[in-house]
């Protein structure tokens, strides 16, 4: 049976719009050299006719922050938030900061805040890699939800680095019946064996996966700049519902990409290849509820 | 790239192959970021004439500027004229300013007291006295002691600890010295100094390989495969390598970590430095 198509509160036929990555370079928990980066950004951006500018993961707070995670979160609605919100003005926003819930936890996030419409979403990073050169969930709690959201963009995904290794997070968005996904990240640069950093080579392969297989645009969004010795090779990109590139940043340098992603090209992708419409999601529930309960039985033998 | 031959079953790489055009951006752009993020704009580096320093000192000099590069010579009287030479080399090569201070008359001063010391001991002293040079160099000339030890000697532990390993930041300690050869070459470090036998020069004489019982090339491919690719001992050993050989590298590793960590800090309160009082060196920069 094929799976539904989820109802969506967006306009339809929805107009072309122009997005943006701000590759930056953030200061290691330096709140108000980062906010400075960030208005300075937005500022651009806005007067370019930026539609959607995204910022990486941990974009206001930088990402080695290790004691300093408690030191610099705010909640969803703090100062740095609102600073950012009335920056923007007409322009939406994705921007990554630590969020401080009430019950102080602390959580990798990255937040969606658009005034036309006054539209606001947090996503909380599900994946918090915790391995080799990673650390994150000695300091930061992890979320427990993965979600679309309604924009004037379409139906979006936000996932934060980690999550997008995990194919699942796909799977679900694209269930979820989203038009865009974005991944903010904060990759470190590594695997000098080959032509392309080892770091690139990967990325560009989950991107374009993303993009051919859920039948979306990916907008990825990493940082620059180095913190004890490691380095963000940004490489920013914006990939085509079909996987092609239509805009890339150079590696090491700050700079902006954009590209005019038009939902006409998107259709296009899905008549050409309709992935998206015949996913069988029934099926995979199915399965998945199997396993869960063939393992459940095999753990009480 | 360094040409590795691989047959059609086996695509795998090398690991000690380096691709020398992503790793030089990476490494300058270590260094003027890590040097600038702290107020500073200039380095200084013991110019000893051999391969590690050398390149060490190109990258500073792409990542700053020659002006802002001083390499400093700290002789010995049992210093070889190669040394001598090849620090001269360098920094006309590089356009940098040179500076030369013997450390005799310190080192021959305090031995005075201990005429019997071991080889070992005057060694270590040589190479605390110059690194006690470097760091007062730092501060007269607002400038960061950028570090010249590379993977190899810090795996096995072939440095002297807070001598030769004492740095502000080292932009080749993740470099095996087989891949320091190879960066070499691709950034022009003269040939005498890529081809010349690896030495400390702490005594007359002296070679790495000779001190060590390996070679370099040796030891990379082992330690590639152990530190790198995670190879258990038993696989190291079909791979050919000798079993003596696997132990002892194991046991250098192990015994010299000491070297590569801070002092331990006996821990009463629940905010300890390094154990729970946890922050990264660049914070707030």
């Amino acid at each position: 049976m094929p799976f539904p198509e989820r109802p969506t509160t967006v306009p339809f036929p929805r107009a072309p719009f122009h997005a943006a990555v701000a590759q930056v370079e953030p200061t290691l928990g330096n709140l108000k050299a980062n906010l400075a980066i960030h208005l300075d950004a937005i500022e651009s951006a806005r007067n370019d006719g930026v539609d959607l500018l995204v910022f990486p993961e941990l974009s206001l707070t930088g990402y080695y922050l290790k004691d300093q995670v408690a030191e610099v979160a705010e909640p969803r609605n703090g100062p740095l938030a609102r600073a950012i919100h009335e920056a923007a003005g007409t322009m939406a926003v994705v921007y990554g900061f630590v969020e401080e819930s009430p019950t102080a936890r602390f959580y990798n996030a990255a937040a969606f805040r658009d005034n036309q419409g006054d539209v606001s979403f947090v996503h909380r990073k599900v994946y918090l890699p915790t391995y080799g050169m990673f650390d994150e969930a000695r300091y930061f709690a992890a979320g427990s939800r993965i979600r679309a959201f309604d924009t004037r963009f379409g139906r979006l995904g936000l996932l934060i680095c980690e999550d997008a290794w995990h194919l699942s997070c796909g799977v679900i968005l694209q269930a979820d019946g989203i038009d865009v996904l974005i991944i903010v990240a904060n990759s470190p640069g590594r695997g000098v064996h080959e032509e392309q950093l080892g770091s690139r080579r990967s990325w560009e392969l989950v991107t374009r996966t993303y993009a051919t297989f859920l039948n979306v645009p990916v907008i990825f969004a990493n940082r620059v700049g180095f913190e004890d010795g490691v380095n963000f090779w940004g490489g920013s990109a914006i990939v085509g519902a079909g996987g092609s590139w239509l805009a890339q940043a150079p590696e090491f340098d700050v700079t902006r990409i954009s590209a005019v992603l038009d939902p006409r090209d998107t259709r296009r992708e899905r008549i050409l290849a309709p992935l998206h419409r015949d996913e069988r999601v029934h099926l995979t529930l199915e399965e998945l509820d199997r396993i869960r309960h063939d393992s459940y039985r095999d753990e009480r033998r | 790239m360094i040409a590795i031959e691989t047959n059609a079953a086996d695509r795998r790489t090398d690991p000690l192959t380096i691709n020398c055009a992503l790793v030089e951006p990476l490494l300058v752009g270590f260094v003027r970021s890590e040097v600038r993020r702290v107020g500073f704009k200039k380095a200084v580096f013991g110019l000893s004439g051999g391969i590690d320093s050398t390149l060490s000192a190109y990258i500073a000099v792409k990542a700053l500027g020659p002006e802002n590069v001083c390499g400093i010579r700290m002789p010995y009287s049992t210093s070889s004229n190669e040394t001598m030479d090849h620090g001269e080399l360098v920094a006309q090569e590089l356009g940098i300013r040179m500076m030369t201070i013997s450390i005799a008359d310190q080192v021959d001063a305090y031995f005075s007291h201990f005429p019997d010391a071991s080889r070992l001991r005057r060694a270590n002293k040589m190479s605390r006295e110059r690194m006690t040079i470097l760091y007062d160099q730092s501060a007269a000339q607002d400038a960061l002691v950028i570090g010249t030890s590379n993977k190899t000697e810090l795996l096995i532990g072939y440095g002297t600890i807070h001598g030769d390993m004492a740095s502000a930041l080292n932009p080749i300690g993740d470099l095996y010295k087989t891949q320091v050869r190879a960066l070499s070459a691709h950034m022009g470090v003269p040939a005498a100094i890529i081809e010349k036998n690896p030495t400390a020069d702490l005594w007359v004489g002296q070679t790495d390989e000779a001190e060590l019982g390996f070679t370099y090339a040796e030891v990379d491919r082992l330690l590639a495969r152990l530190i790198d690719e995670r190879a258990r001992p038993d696989e190291l050993i079909a791979d050919g390598f000798e079993s003596a050989f696997v132990s002892r590298i194991g046991r250098l590793i192990q015994t010299s970590h000491y070297k590569r960590r801070l002092p331990l800090i006996a821990k009463i309160s629940n905010r300890t430095i390094e154990l729970d009082f946890r922050y990264a060196r660049d914070w707030g920069t």
